[in-house]
């Protein structure tokens, strides 16, 4: 499943580009892409468990960028 | 947090000027710093609490408490001050770059106005079917891909083809979501689903392309990853060991000699400033999406930051010839009647015996004639597949077509040496002359070829025509070389060919249509396809894809590259620049904080603001 968010208040690229090495690193993640400019998350990875799989992207990326916020 | 700016500036002018000592001084300079840099204070401290050190806040954090312990505090508030202003400038520069790409892709159709049961119905285009009718008014977006039923209006194609000549649409015209409707009503049926119009793929292939990352870009990520803790490292050496070795030395060296431990802690805070790589991360990707963007704007689709990297070094250009150089249909160049015979009588017999063929080379026959609609009985027509045709013209017996037609009939044809396909024509055993047939070659492609080849690029043309044919054209459009008579698969063949002899750091782009060309689009490093959002294969193999078929674009598409690529250089070569002089300096202990703050925020605003070049004209 592959699947876009928009995210808020991404305000530092440095941020955007460890988000996505984290991300990357997620166990069942096969793709993972932040675009600070678009400020969109594109994630593909395995149906079953997606939404728990988001809640780690969520905290993850909160510890790195904290006023940053997914729109899921 | 313009205010806020305001009034830390104002604090600052007020301590500044009011003499005070001791604490009431500390006192007085807190003031704007506080103003200033309170959420920097605050983020550095929550980023700790989780576990996040090296982050911008916490740099700033360190380097400005670090400059009060020192006792430096007009320094202290100032450089919190400065960093704030460059925060502010960054924001804005970002937002602004943000807008501007939004602007870029905004082509995206918000409404259909679907007609059902003669009311029209506002609907998102996701919900249109094909099969169904929508109607555009005047200054409309047409949301969906369909034909046109009824109406007739100029259409606004810019959007798509970056063109600005408005094209006239019909009854029976295929029409393309994206385009404005410049004047009249249109009633369309829906050939394709949103998800696979025009617009939705551009939209696709440009948001894709992000994830393409340019080898600059994979760089700069790398080099992202070590340059800060490798500068954290330098700062925390840059203190240390000057403070050991002045605490240890009885004799100092020339270069410690005079020096407090709390010069080098503040040169070590500098240091701190500095490693913060964030001008390089986001000017090298804003610079590609600009240059991608830009070339969307202009109807030519990049596929990611690599094919334009690819696209800036090309040294070879590979056409194919028919429906990319030349316009991929028959037209008669030269009619050559034999003696007695007159030109226009030698045409319009041969236009009257194809009269009701359906082949390409009838068609061209009848559009090169133009007495179209003169009553003249025809019968008898007999079509012989790959020779030609005979029928009765007038009551008299007309033989049109090849060499070989005419040797059937027993008519003696004379040798011609003419480039193009000849069609021979006879009436009742008697030879009357030919017709000459040429693939006629596109306007833009002859100036096209030589703007290339003032770019330094190696052209050459692939063909699948008799060599005579493929060299008169080539010779015509002024290519460096031509390799003619292949088939598909040869075209593969001479591609590897010609990879093989591409220099080294030079690219090969091919040129094609999309028509059976797909595994050479693949082949080649820079596959570029024209005129094919008809065709998927041709899409999906293609590393550039230009929505309309003018040859042109393939140096407009080059020269975009180039110019983006010099921009990412120049980013490149400035940011680290700066900030490498600044880390010398500052470690010699010549340039103080404010030199610090101005190669990290400034520096990234000025590559930023260079980057959005990219994303004007």
């Amino acid at each position: 499943m592959k699947k876009t968010y928009r995210m808020e208040e991404l305000e530092c690229a440095h941020c955007a580009a460890r988000m996505e090495q984290g991300i990357r690193a997620l166990p069942g993640v096969k793709e993972a892409h932040v675009n600070f400019l678009s400020q969109k998350l594109t994630i593909e990875a395995e149906d079953e468990g997606f939404e728990a799989l988001m809640d780690q992207v969520v905290r993850l990326c909160r510890k790195i960028e904290p006023d940053c916020v997914i729109r899921r | 947090m313009l205010a806020r700016v305001l009034a830390a500036l104002a604090l600052l002018v007020l301590a500044w000027a009011v003499p005070a000592q001791g604490p009431a001084r500390a006192a007085l300079w807190l003031a704007p710093y506080a103003v200033a840099g309170w959420d920097v204070l605050w983020r550095a401290a929550r980023n700790i609490v989780r576990g996040q050190v090296f982050d911008e806040n916490f740099l700033m954090a360190v380097a400005t408490v670090g400059a009060f312990g020192c006792g430096e505090y007009p320094e202290g508030a100032a450089v919190m001050l400065f960093y704030q202003v460059g925060e502010l400038f960054q924001s804005v520069a970002v937002g602004r770059s943000r807008r501007s790409i939004s602007r870029l892709m905004d082509i995206r159709p918000d409404y259909a106005h679907l007609l059902r049961d003669g009311q029209t119905v506002r609907v998102d285009p996701e919900e249109a079917a094909v099969g169904d009718v929508i109607l555009v008014r005047p200054g409309e977006k047409i949301p969906l891909d369909g034909v046109v039923l009824n109406g007739a209006a100029a259409l606004d194609t810019a959007a798509l083809t970056g063109e600005s000549m408005p094209w006239q649409a019909g009854p029976g015209d295929e029409v393309l979501s994206g385009c404005v409707d410049l004047s009249g009503v249109l009633e369309i049926r829906v050939t394709r689903p949103y998800g696979q119009s025009t617009v939705a793929r551009i939209l696709e292939l440009v948001e894709s392309a992000a994830e393409k990352k340019a080898k600059a870009e994979r760089f700069i990520t790398r080099f992202a990853r070590y340059y800060t803790p490798a500068v954290v490292g330098a700062a925390l050496a840059l203190f240390l060991l000057p403070t050991l070795l002045l605490a240890l030395l009885p004799e100092l060296p020339a270069w410690l000699a005079g020096t407090v431990w709390s010069d080098w802690l503040h040169r070590g805070l500098v240091f701190l400033v500095v490693s913060c790589p964030c001008a390089l991360v986001i000017s090298i990707p804003l610079s590609f999406f600009g240059g991608i963007g830009g070339a969307a704007r202009q109807g030519i689709l990049v596929k990611g930051g690599n094919c334009l990297e690819a696209l800036a070094r090309t040294g070879v250009v590979v056409f194919d010839k028919t429906g990319t150089l030349t316009q991929g249909d028959f037209q008669v160049t030269r009619v050559c009647p034999a003696e007695g015979v007159g030109e226009e009588d030698l045409l319009a017999l041969a236009a009257l015996a194809e009269r009701h063929s359906g082949h390409p080379i009838a068609q061209s026959l009848k559009q090169a004639w133009k007495g179209e609609g003169t009553e003249v009985p025809v019968t008898g027509v007999e079509e012989r597949p790959g020779l030609g045709v005979t029928a009765l013209v007038d009551g008299r017996r007309v033989a049109v077509g090849g060499r070989k037609l005419m040797g059937s009939e027993g008519v003696a044809c004379p040798p011609c040496e003419e480039a193009g396909t000849a069609v021979h024509v006879a009436a009742d055993g008697t030879y009357l002359g030919f017709l000459l047939l040429e693939d006629a070659p596109k306007p833009s492609a002859a100036a096209a070829v030589a703007e290339l080849k003032r770019r330094g690029v190696r052209t050459v043309m692939l063909t699948g025509d008799r060599p005579a044919v493929g060299e008169a054209a080539a010779r015509r459009l002024g290519l460096d070389e031509v390799h003619a008579g292949l088939l598909p698969a040869g075209k593969v063949d001479r591609v590897e060919q010609l990879l093989k002899e591409t220099p080294a750091g030079r690219t090969l782009a091919f040129v094609g249509d999309g028509v059976n060309d797909a595994p050479v689009l693949a082949r080649a490093d820079v596959g570029i396809a024209m005129g094919a959002m008809g065709s998927d294969a041709a899409i999906e193999a293609a590393d550039v894809v230009l929505m309309d078929d003018d040859p042109a674009k393939v140096v407009r598409a080059m020269d975009l590259s180039r110019r983006c690529l010099r921009i990412v250089r120049e980013n490149i070569v400035f940011s680290l620049g700066v900030k490498g002089a600044v880390l010398v300096l500052s470690a010699a202990g010549v340039t103080g904080m404010w030199a610090a703050v101005f190669a990290d925020v400034g520096v990234m605003v000025l590559a930023i603001l260079n980057a959005g070049r990219m994303l004007r004209k």
